[in-house]
């Protein structure tokens, strides 16, 4: 049996943070796990701050609010303090440390600083941080199958959109090359 | 790959039922349920169906009595401050006998309270969800497939037993997105509405809906009549599901978004050693007092784990018939419990000997 990832993704609504989880969910999904995916809704959705819970495991989800995240992507300030200290010992922190500039001193888990705002920028890529960081993420955890994520970001860019595929497939490989 | 998408919960009822027949959808806007409302608005249209976002939620219910009154299949959704509004239809409705769907996708009260997931209109869709005596059915989903499979059972009970038929869910299931198969054509249970006003043509008496009896008597009757249902629907009813109880010493009762931390809490707290087990109502009303039965004999202890300040401890309590404790743990106002909250109760009950 493989392992259970239970995924936090958090930063303004905007950045994406329900987008990159959706993609998680679905690669998940096409490699036959269970999965949850639960975000946070109303108000902070349009401005305020956003977060999104993703579960995949290999057994039926009981709680779809990951409380305790083994994998937490942060991709501005305030998530950064409110969910650092809730990541579990031994788990993953990637940050983009375009946004946060601040370093996390705790020892006991991964972390990870990827300047994946000014990466996008420099690349031509405005506004796919959330996907450079799903690709650092997808580098440095493998919750999923390559064949399944590169699947799932394909099929959750909807067919009126299918001109931002391309840059969104640049913006996983630069996460996943970093 | 298989042949699963993702949805919803909200998405998932919609499509749901329109799987299972209902092309009439009457609706007004509300966090957190709106989804579901747009999804009809986006496919009533290509199914021949009617989507009608009314004035008012007053006036979206009542247009699901009328419609529902002609014999098709007709709901409605909200969220709590909009049930309450839609209560006096839905009391008209079980006065007339007429089956129709109405989903609450539950969040915080009273009042306009909060938009964020909650389990406090226990009460309402249960025992009063409007004036009278009357009950409706409530069912109870937990995951979003659920979701998908008690919405043709829910119209198909309906209208079997002629009652408005409820989908108790919640902010948090309505928002969240899980893998779903979607039966095509659930219907398989249609059956004849004799009582319809559906137009006489001539070649019938006519038929009359209608709540007001001013002969007590007759109102009496009838509603003593309507009972005799109501204790067939208890008898035959009741869902629900069990998750490890064979050895439980302690039973944890939760529906809907609870019962998915319950499931939770249970794992953790068997790997501590606790003989803990879940007993999930699927169905609300009709209670499973049914699934008690052995367990109010070999359980020392029940704890209802809900999102409100204890609605359905009463239920329990009489489903076990007092004779063991029940216990609460719960959040309210928009707060979801985590799985730890129901293991420190666990642990504390556990410990009661």
């Amino acid at each position: 049996m493989s392992k259970d990832f239970n995924m936090l993704f958090a930063g303004f609504g905007g950045q994406g943070v329900l987008f990159a989880g959706k993609i998680s969910a679905y690669a998940g999904l096409y490699d036959n796990k269970n999965i949850t995916w639960l975000p946070s809704y109303g108000p902070e959705m349009r401005g305020g701050t956003a977060n999104c819970s993703v579960c995949i495991s290999d057994n039926p989800i009981g709680s779809p609010c990951v409380v305790s995240p083994d994998v937490f992507i942060a991709l501005n300030l305030p998530s950064f303090e409110k969910f650092k200290n809730s990541v579990v010992s031994g788990g993953t922190m990637i940050l983009d440390s375009t946004m946060i500039s601040e370093k996390c001193d705790r020892t006991d888990i991964h972390i990870f600083y990827i300047p994946a705002s000014q990466l996008a920028t420099e690349n031509g890529l405005d506004g796919l941080a959330n996907i450079i960081l799903l690709g650092k993420m997808f580098k440095e955890t493998n919750f999923c199958t390559q064949q399944s994520l590169e699947t799932a970001l394909e099929n959750c860019i909807s067919k009126r959109k299918q001109h931002l595929l391309l840059p969104n497939k640049k913006a996983l490989q630069i996460g996943m090359d970093f | 790959m298989n042949n699963k998408v993702l949805m919803k919960g909200n998405e998932a009822l919609a499509e749901a039922a329109i799987q299972a027949g209902c092309r009439y959808f009457f609706g007004y806007p509300i966090t957190p349920q709106t989804e579901l409302a747009a999804y009809m608005a986006k496919k009533m249209p290509k199914v021949n169906g009617v989507y009608l976002q009314a004035e008012s939620e007053i006036a979206a219910a009542n247009m699901v009595l009328g419609a529902a009154g002609t014999g098709v299949r007709a709901m409605t959704s909200s969220s709590s401050p909009g049930i309450s509004l839609k209560s006096e239809a839905i009391s008209y409705m079980a006065g007339c006998d007429i089956p129709a769907l109405i989903v609450n996708v539950q969040r915080g009260g009273p009042g306009l309270g909060g938009i964020q997931p909650s389990q406090a209109d226990y009460w309402q869709a249960t025992k009063a969800t409007g004036h009278g005596d009357f009950q409706i059915l409530v069912f109870a989903p937990a995951t979003v497939q659920e979701m998908i499979d008690l919405v043709g059972l829910a119209f198909d009970k309906g209208d079997e037993y002629r009652i408005p038929a409820m989908i108790l869910a919640d902010g948090m299931l309505g928002q969240m997105m899980e893998p779903v198969t979607i039966p095509e054509h659930t219907t398989q249970h249609l059956v004849e509405k004799s009582w319809a006003c559906c137009g006489h043509q001539n070649k019938r008496k006519h038929n009359v809906l209608n709540s007001l009896f001013l002969t007590p008597s007759e109102l009496e009757k009838l509603i003593i009549e309507r009972y005799k249902r109501y204790d067939i629907i208890k008898e035959k009813e009741q869902r629900w599901e069990e998750y490890r109880l064979d050895d439980a010493d302690i039973v944890l009762v939760a529906y809907g978004a609870s019962a998915r931390v319950s499931h939770t809490a249970v794992d953790i707290a068997r790997e501590k050693g606790y003989k803990v087990g879940l007993l999930r109502p699927v169905t609300l009303w009709p209670y499973p007092t049914k699934a008690f039965t052995t367990l109010k004999e070999t359980a020392r202890a029940f704890i209802s784990v809900e999102m409100s300040m204890g609605q359905m401890v009463d239920d329990v309590r009489l489903a076990v018939e007092c004779k063991k404790p029940v216990h609460f743990v719960g959040r309210t106002g928009g707060k979801i419990p985590t799985p730890m909250e129901v293991v420190d109760k666990i642990v504390e009950v556990g410990g009661m000997d």
